[in-house]
Order: structure tokens, then C-alpha cells, then sequence
């Protein structure tokens, strides 16, 4: 039973691991801050899920468990937040790459007094 | 003490008896609490609950209508579908990111269904982990998402993001939404998608978003900017057969505090309705054409 928690330990911990390096490699290489703010949402969460799940398996302490699934918890809770704050800061001050999107619904609502909503995205 | 302030803690206040958080956001503190002290005992519970009612007390959060029942099995299925999700996305995007490939963004406007903040807010929260997207903004005066999708391919063409998002706050609505707040939504009660929708005269079918042809409304009152985003489409109203009271929706309570232009009619079945669907569909919005006039 120890050494099956064992190998699935380290495991979870694999691919947890993997995830991060990934997620890493994806901010080298995306240059907008929007790309960047997904790949930090969703690889990020999920490797930092596999890496407690894996050292929760390995730990087998029930004090360090519960620390971790809280840490879970408030990950899940906090990193859509987040992603929402720095996305809207980006789009309104114009940081975000707006020619660089397919479809753009916000700015068409937006733009319909550019003269009230222009945040200097058009000038550069 | 500053006028925002001032602002916030009248905004914030509940007048009436001590506890003035529900009985669920002092549990949940009390768990947290506990959870950090990492074993259960007597002291740590108590100490935690102290805490959760001092924290309420000096601290307290607007209160959002939602009693916090729910449907267990359309819970558990919300909640398997998320963590789903949340692999599915996870995997989807790490591939991505080693093929090289440059993402082709865009942002999708999403009008939910249903009229209540909390389903919202639960909506954009969770659609953070539907397969690449990430909510930019929210227009709570007409229930608009606006959704950026990290690639347009990952996510199966703009219809599929936006039917996605839809689908999620159906599963959100199944799992939280009262019988009235599903009917009102279009849906037919049930645990299940397989429960339907209702049909089209309660449900409007889903109409395409609207294009940029009729915004010149909205250079009546671009001062408003602030409050609602222009081109957001006034909320569906809804036949208001399913309330047996005899009281109407809160959605009559315009908050944006604009009345409606008398023949401004609403209703998906009024004449103004029919001649809107002859314009493409579009959904009926508040000062809509009567008051417009042609546009500029």
C-alpha cells in the first residue's frame, strides 16, 4: 500500500512538475501580457494541484494534507480573480494588444464614443 | 472618514441583530480557521468562530441575493465537469504552448440568462477554467460577459467559446437556481440538461449577438459610460407567469435608472418584438428605437 501511495506520489509530483516547466516555457515565449495571464491561470493551477496532491501523497500527514487542500481551495478561488483584475487593467489601459485579436465584441461596445473611452490605444 | 468610504459602509452596512453575516460565511471561516490550525479541536473552533464574527462585524461584504440551497445532483455533475475542465484546459494549452504556435485571441460578448448577480459572478468566476477563457469584463446591469478566449482554435470557432460559456451557467443554474430563477432563465426544471429548455414563446431561442449597426442610441447618453458598457443589450424580460404571488421580477427595477420610452415594448410577443425580429433578431433593448429616432 506505502510503495502504490509511493509511485502515485511521485507520479502527481511528475506531472505536476512538467506542468510548471511548461507554463514556464509558455511565458518565455508569448510576449502579450493577455497570453501570459492565461497560461499563469490554467497550467499553473493545475501543476500546483498535482504538486500538493503528490507531496500530500508522499507527506501522509493529515495537518500538512488539509494545509494543502486550502492552499487548493484559495488557488481556485483567487487565480480567475486575479486573471479578471490584470486582464481589465491591461484592456483599459491599452497595454493589452487589441490589434492582435481575431474578434474584438468589448471594443465594438466600447468605441461607440471613442472619444470617451479612448485610452490612447489607438495612437500608438 | 473620506466621502468613498462613507460611500462603502453605507453600501455595506446591515442594519438589524449581531451576527450580521448568514450562518454559511461563518461556518466557512470557521472552517478555514480551523483548517489552518490544521487539527480539530475544541479551542481552535471556538477561537475561529470569534474570529469569522469579529471579521463580519468589522468588515461585512454586500449581500447578494442566493439562499444557498442546491440540487445535489446537478452539484456533483457542475463540479465534475469543472475539474474536467480544468484538465482538459490545463492540457489543451501546454500542448499549445509546444507546438510554437501564436495564439489568435479574440473577445466574445456572452449574454447569460439568467437575472441574478450570484450567478454572474459564479459564471465568470468558473469560466476562468473552461478551456481557455478568461473573463474580462462583466455588465451586471444587462448579465453581459465579455469572455477573452486564448485561441480561437483551442476553443472550436467564437460559436463554441460562446456556446461553452452558456452551457457552464446552465449547469450553474441547474445546481444553485430556484425553480422560478430556472423557469424565468427559459429553462425547464430539472436536475439535468436533458430537462430542456422551454419552448419559444417563454424561451426566446438563442439570437446571434447583435451587430454594430444599432448603437446610435446610445450617443443619447454616453455619459452613462460609467455605469453600463453602450453597446450591452438590456436584459430579456420574461413573461411573468411563473410567480404565483402576483409580484413582479426584480428586473423591473431598472437599476440603471433610465425609464423605458412609453411603446418601447419589451415583450418578446408585443408588435415591437415582432418587427425587432425582422431586423435579425435581436434582443429588445432599453431606449430602443422609439427613442432614438433614425440613426445619425
Amino acid at each position: 500500500m506505502d510503495d502504490l501511495l509511493e509511485i502515485l506520489g511521485a507520479i502527481f509530483l511528475f506531472a505536476g512538475c512538467s506542468l510548471t516547466l511548461i507554463a514556464a516555457i509558455g511565458i518565455f515565449r508569448t510576449g502579450d501580457l493577455i497570453s501570459r495571464q492565461h497560461i499563469a491561470t490554467k497550467p499553473q493551477v493545475l501543476s500546483l494541484i498535482f504538486n500538493l496532491t503528490g507531496a500530500a501523497l508522499l507527506v501522509r500527514d493529515s495537518t500538512m494534507s488539509w494545509t494543502m487542500l486550502l492552499v487548493i481551495a484559495f488557488q481556485l478561488i483567487t487565480s480567475p480573480i486575479s486573471a479578471h483584475m490584470l486582464f481589465r487593467a491591461a484592456y483599459r489601459t491599452g497595454t493589452a494588444r487589441a490589434n492582435d485579436l481575431v474578434v474584438d465584441e468589448l471594443r465594438e461596445d466600447l468605441h461607440v464614443n471613442p472619444a470617451a473611452v479612448d485610452n490612447g490605444r489607438d495612437k500608438r | 472618514m473620506s466621502k468613498a468610504s462613507e460611500a462603502i459602509r453605507i453600501a455595506t452596512q446591515r442594519p438589524g441583530r449581531f451576527p450580521h453575516a448568514s450562518l454559511g460565511t461563518l461556518m466557512w471561516l470557521t472552517i478555514v480557521w480551523v483548517l489552518l490550525w490544521g487539527e480539530v479541536t475544541p479551542g481552535n473552533i471556538l477561537s475561529g468562530f470569534g474570529l469569522a464574527l469579529l471579521i463580519t462585524t468589522i468588515a461585512p461584504f454586500p449581500t447578494v441575493r442566493f439562499d444557498g440551497r442546491f440540487r445535489p445532483k446537478a452539484l456533483a455533475w457542475l463540479l465534475m465537469r469543472f475539474v474536467y475542465d480544468l484538465v482538459v484546459s490545463a492540457w489543451q494549452q501546454a500542448f499549445f504552448i509546444l507546438q510554437r504556435k501564436k495564439p489568435r485571441g479574440a473577445i466574445i460578448r456572452v449574454h447569460l440568462r439568467s437575472e441574478s448577480d450570484a450567478y454572474l459572478a459564479m459564471t465568470a468566476g468558473m469560466s476562468a477554467v473552461v478551456p481557455g477563457s478568461v473573463p474580462v469584463e462583466a455588465d451586471a446591469a444587462s448579465g453581459t460577459l465579455y469572455i477573452h478566449v486564448f485561441d480561437i482554435g483551442i476553443a472550436g470557432g467564437v460559436s463554441n467559446a460562446h456556446q461553452s460559456i452558456l452551457d457552464l451557467e446552465e449547469r450553474i443554474l441547474r445546481a444553485f437556481a430556484s425553480r422560478d430563477e430556472l423557469m424565468q432563465a427559459g429553462f425547464v426544471p430539472g436536475w439535468s440538461r436533458a430537462s430542456g429548455r422551454l419552448p419559444v414563446p417563454y424561451a426566446p431561442a438563442y439570437e446571434p449577438p447583435r451587430r454594430t449597426d444599432d448603437l446610435a442610441c446610445w450617443d443619447l447618453r454616453s455619459d452613462a459610460l460609467h455605469l453600463r458598457l453602450p453597446g450591452a443589450v438590456a436584459r430579456q424580460r420574461r413573461p411573468q407567469y411563473a410567480r404565483s404571488d402576483g409580484r413582479r421580477g426584480r428586473h423591473d427595477l431598472d437599476r440603471s435608472g433610465i425609464t423605458r420610452p412609453a411603446g418601447c415594448d419589451d415583450s418578446p410577443l408585443g408588435s415591437a418584438g415582432s418587427v425587432r425580429r425582422g431586423l435579425g433578431g435581436r434582443l429588445p433593448r432599453i431606449g430602443c428605437d422609439v427613442a432614438c429616432g433614425p440613426a445619425g
